[in-house]
């Protein structure tokens, strides 16, 4: 029954949302991965973020999508935790500072590892935060660790420009606005953890090198 | 239970337009076959949007007209929002532009209404006035005159102006016996849209003298009085099957219809050329955005509007 719900949920709330309230302007689409195992990353700045990114896979794919977000923020009541994880798909992750005891004993990255291992799409934003709006904070490491593990999984970088202003950090109002979508060509293992997630967050900034330049 | 209203007339013209579109269509076949070396792609592209205009339009029109005025208010959002991704805004406005979207349905459930003092000043007064009340409560100063100057252009553009082709409809169908409201909608939207084609065409072949080389390079002067004349001969031609205009006053709305289009025209490209930007957006397809589509009518609907108005309401 829950995938039916699912299903509605995006044809009804989601893709409708995305799609028609705000429209896109993707740029390179064909760059995204279609099939599994692969990471799409990026920037980070409304809850929004997810949904777009998720709208811009074909209908049929939403089954394999997983976007990662953080378990002490979304689980931190029943609705909202059976929300994002039976309708939205998402995978939790411990933050450490997060508030949650964390359990020294398993891999935090453990079912990102399942899910790639299932041929899954993870949509990761390895900022870790919304943070402050529209300004790229610094990259976490996670990601890197999946890619040395899956080294064909490949990881598309991604730049949105515009969700900080439709739905920001603490606000309530959604102010419709054309989002721009940046899909930038795969980044390529390094051979060190360190250099592969400096070389993502230096795809990301140049996709947003790309990006209109907005004034005031 | 869906009721299909549709005087003849209007029926007659909406097969006249999907005539144009099938004859439009098999130009650009033809030419494609042709002349192999050039690209038509963007052509067929724009005639494609036509069709998925044409049509959604025509069946809006063919129903009862709160289809049509939803249609209508739907294309002003669009529009709305596409001035909004446009204009430099500042964060601390974020309510501010919420509130403003919520006019957009408030603006069309007047018109559903036909409550016509509330059409008419909504915008213009109390808009005009309780948004920049807004914002002065969030605090902020800096750039105030600009923020509140540049959101309401957009409201009173692609809200208060385009709900004038939606007034159309909810004015008394007395006024207008050989077609009511959906006639003079449709008389408005061909003209405006032939108009803007028919001046593109004069232009392309005779185009020699620049109008407004700063704002909009391509304008020529042949462009402009030939579109315009082009448009006030159909005008003139059509306004018997669907408007109660005498010829004399048909001949007034060609002539209104075409100069005002080409100032909506220019002045949304001096909008684009502020910002330094070219097409409004990609909504549709060989199109550029809805404000490029939509630009003429900011200026004809409302001028159209009271020109029928006056004379015959």
């Amino acid at each position: 029954m829950v995938w039916l719900l699912r299903l509605l949920f995006w044809i009804l709330i989601a893709r409708p949302l995305v799609l028609v309230v705000l429209g896109l302007n993707v740029r390179n689409p064909e760059r995204l991965p279609l099939r599994g195992p692969a990471i799409v990353v990026a920037n980070h700045n409304s809850h929004m973020d997810a949904f777009v990114l998720m709208s811009l896979f074909p209908l049929k794919r939403l089954a394999q999508l997983r976007p990662v977000a953080a378990a002490d923020y979304f689980l931190k009541n029943p609705l909202l935790a059976w929300f994002t994880l039976e309708i939205v798909n998402m995978i939790p992750i411990e933050r450490p500072g997060g508030g949650r005891k964390l359990k020294r004993d398993i891999d935090p990255l453990q079912e990102c590892t399942e899910a790639l291992e299932r041929g899954e799409i993870l949509v990761v934003f390895p900022e870790g935060t919304r943070g402050d709006t529209e300004a790229l904070g610094k990259f976490k490491g996670g990601v890197a660790r999946l890619k040395e593990q899956f080294p064909d999984a490949p990881v598309v970088p991604v730049y949105l420009q515009g969700l900080g202003r439709v739905l920001p950090k603490g606000e309530i109002a959604f102010v419709p606005r054309i989002v721009d979508v940046f899909v930038g060509a795969p980044v390529s293992w390094t051979g060190r953890r360190a250099d592969f997630t400096a070389a993502m967050e230096q795809a990301v900034k140049d996709l947003a090198a790309q990006a209109p330049q907005r004034r005031w | 239970m869906i009721d299909f209203d549709l005087s003849p007339n209007v029926g007659y013209a909406l097969l006249g337009i999907l005539g144009l579109l099938v004859v439009a269509s098999l130009f650009a076949l033809v030419l494609g076959r042709i002349r192999r070396d050039k690209d038509y792609s963007e052509l067929r592209l724009r005639i494609r949007t036509w069709w998925v205009i044409v049509l959604l339009f025509g069946a809006a029109i063919a129903l009862t007209p709160i289809f049509a005025i939803a249609l209508l208010g739907f294309v002003s959002f669009l529009a709305y929002k596409e001035y909004v991704t446009l204009i430099p805004t500042r964060r601390a406005d974020h309510r501010v532009l919420f509130w403003s979207y919520v006019a957009i349905p408030l603006q069309y459930y007047w018109v559903a209404d036909a409550w016509y003092g509330m059409f008419i000043i909504f915008i213009p007064v109390y808009c005009f006035l309780l948004l920049p009340a807004r914002m002065v409560l969030i605090g902020e100063t800096d750039g105030f005159i600009r923020a509140a100057g540049t959101l309401h252009w957009g409201l009173m553009t692609t809200v208060f102006s385009l709900s004038h082709t939606a007034y159309l409809l909810a004015l008394p169908a007395a006024g207008n016996p050989v077609a009511g409201g959906d006639g003079l909608l449709l008389y408005l939207l061909l003209l405006t849209q032939l108009n803007d084609v028919a001046q593109y065409v004069w232009g392309k072949t005779f185009g020699r003298h620049k109008v407004v080389p700063k704002v909009s390079p391509k304008k020529t002067v042949e462009g402009l009085i030939g579109g315009i004349l082009t448009t006030a001969a159909v005008a003139v031609a059509v306004a018997p099957f669907l408007t109660p205009l005498t010829r004399l006053e048909s001949l007034g709305a060609g002539l209104l219809i075409g100069v005002s289009g080409f100032l909506g025209d220019i002045s949304v490209s001096a909008v684009k050329r502020d910002l330094g930007i070219k097409d409004s957006g990609n909504t549709l397809p060989g199109h550029g955005g809805i404000l490029d589509r939509v630009d003429s009518l900011t200026f004809a609907a409302p001028l159209f509007f009271h020109f029928v108005y006056y004379l015959h309401y």
